[in-house]
């Protein structure tokens, strides 16, 4: 539990620290290409590159290796740092702990129970078994053993690292009361069995994308309308984006993602898909507002190395600063995805969920149906978020693309929902009065709460971005930590979470390249709980003021 | 840019490519039944649908369960206390109640000779996500896995798509009632060796899917010694565990390695309730692994296919409900071996013989006779003819892969009892047609030379000389114009 158990993938002073792993591991060919390049690349692209080239190098080099594993002259083999587990270099280190699910291709002994040998399992397990656990799961685990609860378990764990919404709960549940019985269970009378235990259309029922297509409407507040027969349905926006994944890139092919950026991305777009993720740093001072600038650069050095950029992935709200994206923005996005001939995948699961003053506008407001760019766009929705209903797993593509539907519709079979679920949603969303209140009701109930917390933060000093959607606050606490680097960082959260008992997602998980900036899920707490994380944190801040 | 034009160059070789293997018959044959459905009144004259592995002989005990335990589905009044633990309930280790439920499930239909630990339970989308989920935690693009065949026809997209596997046939032959051999799997094993293909493990479905047939005790040590000779894999798809309805009993792998040498980081077990309960609408696959490497990993892969908690809850006290489990096993098990003897002695009589079995919702039925030749494209023609003419959607083995041509499967369990009626006298009908016409032919060369042809060589069995006149346009449904459902329906 401690930080020893979580090494950083990004350092402030990366050419030093990465130099002096290089020469005391003792090389081998994988570590003779990466440094000198990592150097090279530390010149013009930055930090986040600086890790991302010889991540891919690594990868390949293995893939090489493995190609040819069988021929009996290959000298690589016996010489190849990354397939002899027991000398790790430094560096080596380094780069296959990369907390996120690496897809490496080598394949370390696994089990100790085996008598005849390593037992060959897939590169995708091995990331997992030789990884470190990166510290959402940690804290995930400590919130498990120790919980929170204001009577029963007062000295325990609060929760804000999670995406979770518990504030309008109590609707939920009173629509349930008084109408789930029928939608279940028919009229009380006739159940229609056959209607939910037989096979049903993988990528969901009709009823429910009709339904679910008017509650996006609803949500963005807006004459725009979505089609029904455009929408694919899956057991969770998780699916859903690894489902685009697999469809627009192939194993290898690149996504660029502005960062800070959602954490479970490493998982979603690119553990079992083997494609790239290229991050697209933004900036504090930008207020980490996207600038096609930097997409422009990122695209180029993917180029220049080879990569093959296949699409963007934002996030509209952004998670987790909370950014919505103008108009503006999105208009030239578009124009910059058309000048590169690659897709766009906007994440908008949180466009229910904002508060404030500001318009969000939806990437289907900027498509034209006859625009020949329509095929390019691809929005992933879901109502976990929205809806306060992550157990019950639904997700959405949205997309104009005819084919990317087709091979979407192909692969829900690996990801669907529940029969009984989908017909309860879809009498929970007919009911238009309800969605109504509710959507209301959750976006006051969320501004204040946000309100709430942000005054919290900076009557301690702690300021934050200005969040106009989503459940988190974003805040700079670059001015607290002992050293400004990612392991200043994580000794911050380390002693968030045991000291002060508050369970944060440091900014390093959402990959932001400035240390210091951590991540607090407001949603999921009640007013009542908000002086006491207040008093936890000063708790942390204390001493190290 | 011309993004239309290029389009499909901008999409994956995934999106693109097509081995997800739905260009088959198999599939096909859903498109048939999809345009022309069978209903008793409004269709009488469609398609009957015998290509679909549905249990839908025990709904009404589930139904009952449902209706007597209204809390158990959290959304009514006296459910509804527990809504709010249930509705942000996303955490992938799936809920302690239901994993409880499937273990003991999963004891209990093996024989209650195992006990399965719940804390290895992995959920995953179904069947179809817990196989391609074991796939990805196994083998790396370009890996291979052995596949007795005739296997499942939805193996090809669940297995290899996404992973970027293949699948090396591992032949068995009808003349060792399609039992899986040392020698064959050896042979493989070689072929692909020689070919220098990774082989990372075999897998197989018991019961045998399209085969309706369990594995017995000597077959499976056999085949764990081979697996564990080879230091590779062996994946147990055990999805229609509980649909045995007759002796001999089905043996968990589980079982089998209890009392042998073997190492049990190799063995890994998939499991559903799709089959078993009938609940294929509930999405519920299971991952049982005894390889704590691959069951971590899997159960990270959950995201991709969780199941909604608030089935999981419903099923939690559906399956720990013992009285009720114990019920419906016995019953289900009873109205499936009528079923099966129903179909199976009605086409005994027309002559058609199936491989002997005693499990799944489907029999392989036995056509050799009625082939023009003995090749694919023969078997091919009469599918056509029985899913044109005879109006049945039955499956051909070759979409199974199966090494012999002229074995179709045929489902049992997704009909009613009136229906069975009907599709066994169109069988009848199609068989005693087949004689007639060949009784014709040396009076005059008529326009169905072909099916002269076709059914010259089936029977020769003398006990089919005894026929009746049918009317062949009784057969010919005008074309039927009846609306359907705008969805096209999802299915095995």
């Amino acid at each position: 539990m401690t930080q020893t158990r979580y090494y950083p993938t990004r350092s402030p002073e990366p050419e030093k620290e990465k130099t002096g792993g290089g020469g005391g591991g003792g090389g081998g060919t994988a570590m003779r290409v990466i440094v000198p390049l990592q150097g090279v690349v530390q010149g013009r692209g930055g930090l986040v590159l600086g890790s991302i080239i010889p991540c891919a190098l690594f990868y390949f080099l293995q893939f090489y290796l493995k190609r040819n594993r069988d021929d009996p002259d290959d000298q690589n083999e016996s010489s190849s740092p990354p397939q002899n587990p027991t000398t790790p270099s430094p560096s080596s280190e380094q780069l296959t702990e990369l907390p996120a699910l690496t897809r490496s291709l080598s394949r370390p002994l696994l089990s100790p129970r085996n008598p005849s040998g390593p037992i060959p399992i897939s590169g995708r397990v091995s990331g997992i078994v030789k990884g470190a656990e990166s510290p959402y799961y940690i804290g995930l685990r400590r919130i498990k053993e120790d919980p929170y609860d204001e009577l029963d378990n007062p000295n325990g764990v609060i929760q804000l690292g999670l995406a979770e919404n518990k504030l309008s709960l109590d609707l939920v549940k009173d629509w349930l009361a008084e109408h789930a019985n029928e939608a279940i269970l028919g009229n009380g009378k006739e159940l229609s069995i056959c209607g939910i235990a037989t096979y049903q259309p993988f990528d969901g029922l009709m009823e429910l994308k009709v339904a679910v297509a008017g509650f996006m409407s609803q949500v963005i507040e807006k004459a725009v309308t979505f089609n029904p027969s455009q929408i694919v349905l899956t057991a969770g926006a998780t699916p859903a984006i690894e489902i685009l994944s697999f469809c627009l890139a192939d194993t290898g092919n690149a996504f660029l993602v502005p960062t800070p950026c959602y954490p479970g991305f490493d998982r979603d777009l690119k553990w079992r898909t083997g494609v790239e993720i290229i991050h697209v740093p933004c900036r504090s001072a930008d207020n980490f507002n996207l600038s096609i600038t930097a997409l422009d650069i990122s695209f180029n050095q993917a180029k220049k190395r080879g990569l093959k950029v296949r699409g963007i992935i934002i996030s509209n709200p952004s998670n987790p600063v909370g950014n919505i994206l103008s108009r503006e923005t999105l208009y030239s996005l578009l124009d910059f995805a058309r000048e590169k001939n690659i897709h766009i995948v906007s994440n908008e699961i949180f466009a229910g969920s904002t508060h404030g003053n500001e318009e969000f506008v939806s990437m289907a407001e900027i498509i034209e149906p006859e625009d020949i760019d329509r095929k390019r766009v691809h929005i992933v929705y879901g109502l976990s978020e929205d809806l306060c209903l992550p157990g019950f797993r639904v997700g959405v593509i949205y997309s104009l693309n005819e084919d990317v539907l087709a091979a979407a519709k192909k692969l829900t079979r690996f990801s669907a929902i529940s029969a009984p679920t989908q017909r309860l949603l879809i009498s929970m969303l007919s009911d238009s009065r309800f969605v109504q209140t509710f959507i209301r009701a959750n976006r006051e109930r969320l501004q204040r709460m946000y309100v709430q917390f942000v005054a919290g933060l900076e009557k301690m000093g702690i300021k934050s971005i200005r969040s106009g959607g989503g459940f988190y606050c974003w805040a700079d606490m670059s001015g607290l930590i002992s050293s400004y680097s990612e392991r200043g960082e994580v000794e911050l959260w380390d002693r968030l979470l045991n000291i002060g008992k508050v369970n944060v997602t440091p900014g390093s998980c959402c990959h932001c390249i400035e240390p210091g900036w951590f991540r607090f899920c407001v949603a999921i707490l009640t007013e009542k709980d908000i002086p006491v994380v207040m008093d936890r944190i000063q708790k942390v801040l204390k001493p190290a003021n | 840019m011309e993004f239309t034009r290029n389009n499909r160059q901008l999409l994956s070789k995934i999106a693109t490519n097509d081995r997800h293997g739905e260009n088959s018959p198999y599939f096909d044959g859903w498109k048939a039944y999809d345009s022309n459905p069978y209903h008793p009144t409004h269709n009488p004259h469609g398609v009957i649908q015998m290509g679909l592995a549905e249990n839908q002989l025990c709904f009404d005990l589930i139904g009952k369960w449902i209706l007597e335990n209204p809390d158990a589905s959290i959304c009514t009044a006296e459910g509804v206390d527990k809504f709010k633990d249930i509705a942000i309930f996303q955490d992938y280790h799936a809920l302690k109640d239901f994993r409880e439920g499937v273990a003991k499930f999963m004891g209990r239909v093996g024989g209650n000779r195992v006990v399965f630990d719940p804390n290895r339970i992995v959920t995953s989308g179904g069947a179809t996500g817990a196989n391609e989920t074991v796939m990805f935690c196994l083998a790396d693009p370009g890996d291979a896995f052995l596949v007795p065949s005739p296997y499942y026809a939805g193996f090809a997209r669940d297995l290899r798509w996404r992973t970027g596997l293949d699948i090396v046939p591992v032949d068995c032959k009808s003349s060792d009632n399609f039992r899986i051999t040392r020698a064959a799997l050896e042979e493989a094993y070689e072929k692909a060796q020689r070919s220098n293909i990774n082989v990372k493990g075999v897998i197989i479905a018991n019961p045998s899917n399209p085969l309706g047939t369990v594995l017995d005790k000597e077959t499976m040590r056999s085949l764990v010694g081979f697996i564990n000779d080879k230091n590779i894999h062996l994946v147990c798809d055990e999805i229609y565990a509980a649909t045995t309805f007759s002796s001999p009993r089905f043996i968990s792998i589980a079982e089998i390695i209890q009392d042998m040498d073997c190492n049990c980081d190799l063995i890994h077990i998939v499991y559903s309730l799709s089959k078993d309960m009938g609940f294929p609408g509930f999405r519920v696959g299971i991952v049982y692994s005894f390889n704590d490497d691959v069951m971590h990993c899997a159960r990270k892969m959950s995201s991709f296919g969780l199941v909604s908690s608030q089935t999981q809850f419903l099923l939690a006290a559906m399956l720990n409900d013992e009285e009720f489990v114990g019920n419906f096993l016995r019953e289900s098990s009873k109205r499936l071996a009528k079923r099966h003897r129903v179909f199976t002695t009605g086409l005994e009589r027309v002559g058609i013989s199936s491989l002997k079995s005693n499990a799944g919702l489907f029999f392989w039925m036995d056509m050799r006779p009625l082939l023009k030749e003995q090749t694919v494209e023969a078997e091919l023609e009469l599918w056509r003819v029985i899913i044109n003419k005879v109006k049945l959607n039955v499956s051909p083995g070759s979409s199974f892969q199966c090494s012999e041509p002229g074995w179709f499967r045929v489902c049992f369990a997704n009909m009613d009892d009136e229906t069975v009626h009907v599709a066994l006298e169109r069988i009848r009908e199609f068989v005693l047609q087949g004689k007639e016409e060949e009784k014709d032919v040396s009076l005059s060369h008529t326009s169905k030379h072909w099916r002269k042809q076709n059914l010259r060589l089936s029977f020769s069995s003398s006990r089919l000389y005894d026929e009746s006149l049918m009317s062949p346009a009784h057969m010919i449904s005008p074309h039927s114009s009846i609306p359907r459902s705008p969805l096209v329906r999802a299915r095995t």
